[in-house]
């Protein structure tokens, strides 16, 4: 499938500000929320703008970006549709959530009943994306339990880190929020070795016999294409990496996604001032950067069944 | 509602396609493209038409493929367009409403006006039936020529989808696969016409009828060896008699 830009920056960002606002909230509901409003207003507004700035971007992907209120309509069979709801629903709590800091009673029952409720929807809407992808029987590599189970870590990893970035940024040591960046990394990590294990090793969903119905001949293989020149599918649905390249960039998402960000949370643990704070944004940034790898990988390796009938043997 | 209709819709009209006697000859593509090009669906864009690498959308494109070894192999020639599925995931993932399965007769559309252009009913389409319109910035697919069909204001023999009016070859017919009683399933039951993808639960209208069994003819080395003609001429005999000394 074509890696769109757009699409790739939405659901790394916007699954990094869901993350990041279900552990705000979560802290919340635990009681163990940073005194400053400084703190805590400018982490759920970091969250806010990363799913705004995926959210934009993914607007950028239509082919008639003024008419996208109508994508509200039909949550009850789209999943896209659904997205879209969750979406524009976890805006106003989040920003009640971001005011309640500056509130004088940091135990106010409202503030508490925000938190309760993003806790639900922000995860809910990250399954909802992957959802999108997940339900898409032609294309086998993202239809399988994986997808969401991975979309939800990568979401709850990324936010820890930028959590955790953001306590040591502001001062607060907060050892468990670098542990649990290490932890969700780990399964994270475990999670989608799991995944590209199982798209290496899955049976093929279908083949050019299936998909011609000449399979009661003998193999199918191409003669002449429709067409002398690229056409829409060829360039959406046609997008192939080559395996070696696939094999290099798993090992840079591996690297920069998980690696590296897992030993500068470790410095940062160890580490106290401006070393620490350092290094908590450094784990951060490159875990972001390791995660649009990914998500670009998640992409290119995933196959449409239309490159049957283009000289594809299995999907 | 990008929901289906509730219950299957009695009229299920849709196309069979005969991989026996389709030539490749690429004229129901042609004529798809003409008559949507100006249809309810058109136009249809066309970039850089005369240059050297003109693209644009299509609803119908016809592969030619190679199946079997020896004397077993086959070229079949292949139509591919919107099969107006049952169950099409294409209509239920629109988030605008904008794709729709007609409950009257099952035919698959796409309301322009709603489309936003997400790109994401192509996804879903296992076949590749429908091609994005960069020019309106909207899906387009194959309409049954629904434009054409009820036409009350062209011939009553012309109310048919282009591309079945224009096959040389007699390779595309088109009806109600909803009734067991009409000409095209009684073709699919007598052909054993075949769904595509069956395993992808996507339930085509549109059915395939298999390239038929080859007839096997007598080998070269079994047939007789032609016999010389017997020579009645005299004349000829007495030709023979001395050019054989």
């Amino acid at each position: 499938m074509h890696p769109a830009y757009s699409v790739i920056f939405f659901t790394v960002l916007s699954g990094a500000g869901l993350g990041l606002l279900f552990l705000l909230s979560v802290m919340i509901l635990a009681g163990h929320v940073p005194g400053t409003d400084l703190f805590g207003a400018s982490t759920a507004l970091i969250a806010l703008a990363l799913i705004g700035a995926g959210a934009l971007s993914s607007g950028f992907h239509l082919g008639r970006p003024e008419r996208a209120w109508r994508a509200f309509s039909q949550w009850r069979s789209s999943w896209l549709s659904r997205e879209g709801v969750l979406m524009a629903a976890v805006m106003p709590f989040g920003l009640a959530l971001a005011a309640g800091w500056f509130g004088e009673d940091r135990a106010a029952p409202w503030w508490r009943v925000v938190a309760g409720i993003l806790v639900v929807l922000c995860p809910l809407t990250v399954w909802v994306t992957a959802m999108i992808y997940a339900s898409l029987k032609p294309v086998p590599r993202w239809h399988n339990a994986w997808t969401p189970v991975a979309h939800l870590l990568f979401a709850l990893m990324s936010g820890a880190a930028i959590a955790y970035a953001c306590l040591r940024g502001f001062g607060y040591v907060a050892p468990p929020g670098g542990y649990a960046t290490l932890v969700f990394a780990v399964v994270a990590v475990a999670v989608k070795l799991g995944y590209w294990r199982h798209i290496d090793r899955a049976h093929p969903a279908a083949t050019a016999e299936t998909a011609t119905g000449l399979g009661a001949i003998g193999k199918v293989r191409p003669l002449d294409p429709p067409h002398t020149e690229e056409n829409y599918l060829l360039k959406e649905m046609g997008f192939r990496i080559a395996r070696k390249h696939a094999g290099k960039l798993r090992r840079i998402a591996l690297i920069y996604g998980f690696a590296l960000p897992a030993a500068f949370v470790a410095l940062a643990l160890a580490a106290s001032g401006w070393i620490a704070a350092l290094a908590a944004i450094l784990a951060a940034v490159t875990m972001l950067g390791g995660l649009l790898v990914e998500r670009w990988l998640f992409f290119a390796e995933a196959r449409h069944t239309v490159m049957l009938y283009y000289g594809t043997d299995a999907v | 509602m990008t929901d289906l209709p509730k219950g299957e819709s009695a009229k299920k009209l849709g196309l069979v396609i005969d991989l026996d006697t389709c030539v490749g000859c690429h004229a129901c593509a042609v004529a798809c493209k003409e008559w949507n090009s100006g249809g309810i669906a058109g136009p249809l864009p066309d970039h850089d038409p005369y240059g050297a690498a003109p693209h644009g959308v299509w609803f119908n494109r016809v592969h030619s493929f190679e199946a079997g070894e020896g004397t077993e192999g086959r070229t079949v020639h292949f139509p591919r367009s919107c099969l107006h599925c049952e169950t099409p995931a294409c209509v239920t993932v629109c988030p605008t409403g904008a794709s729709y399965k007609r409950a009257s007769d099952g035919i698959v559309l796409v309301d322009e006006d709603k489309c936003i252009g997400c790109k994401l009913c192509s996804w879903a389409c296992p076949y590749g039936a429908r091609e994005f319109d960069d020019d309106a910035g909207v899906m387009k697919k194959c309409t049954l020529c629904v434009d054409r069909i009820y036409n009350e204001t062209i011939p009553e023999a012309e109310r048919i989808p282009a591309c079945v009016s224009t096959c040389p070859a007699g390779a595309r017919h088109f009806g109600d696969l909803g009734d067991a009683s009409s000409k095209v399933s009684q073709l699919v039951a007598a052909r054993g016409g075949f769904d595509l993808m069956p395993e992808m639960g996507y339930q085509p209208t549109n059915k395939y009828l298999p390239p038929r069994r080859k007839t096997s003819a007598p080998s070269c080395s079994a047939a007789p060896e032609p016999a010389p003609a017997s020579i009645e001429s005299r004349f000829l005999k007495w030709v023979d008699r001395v050019l054989s000394r």
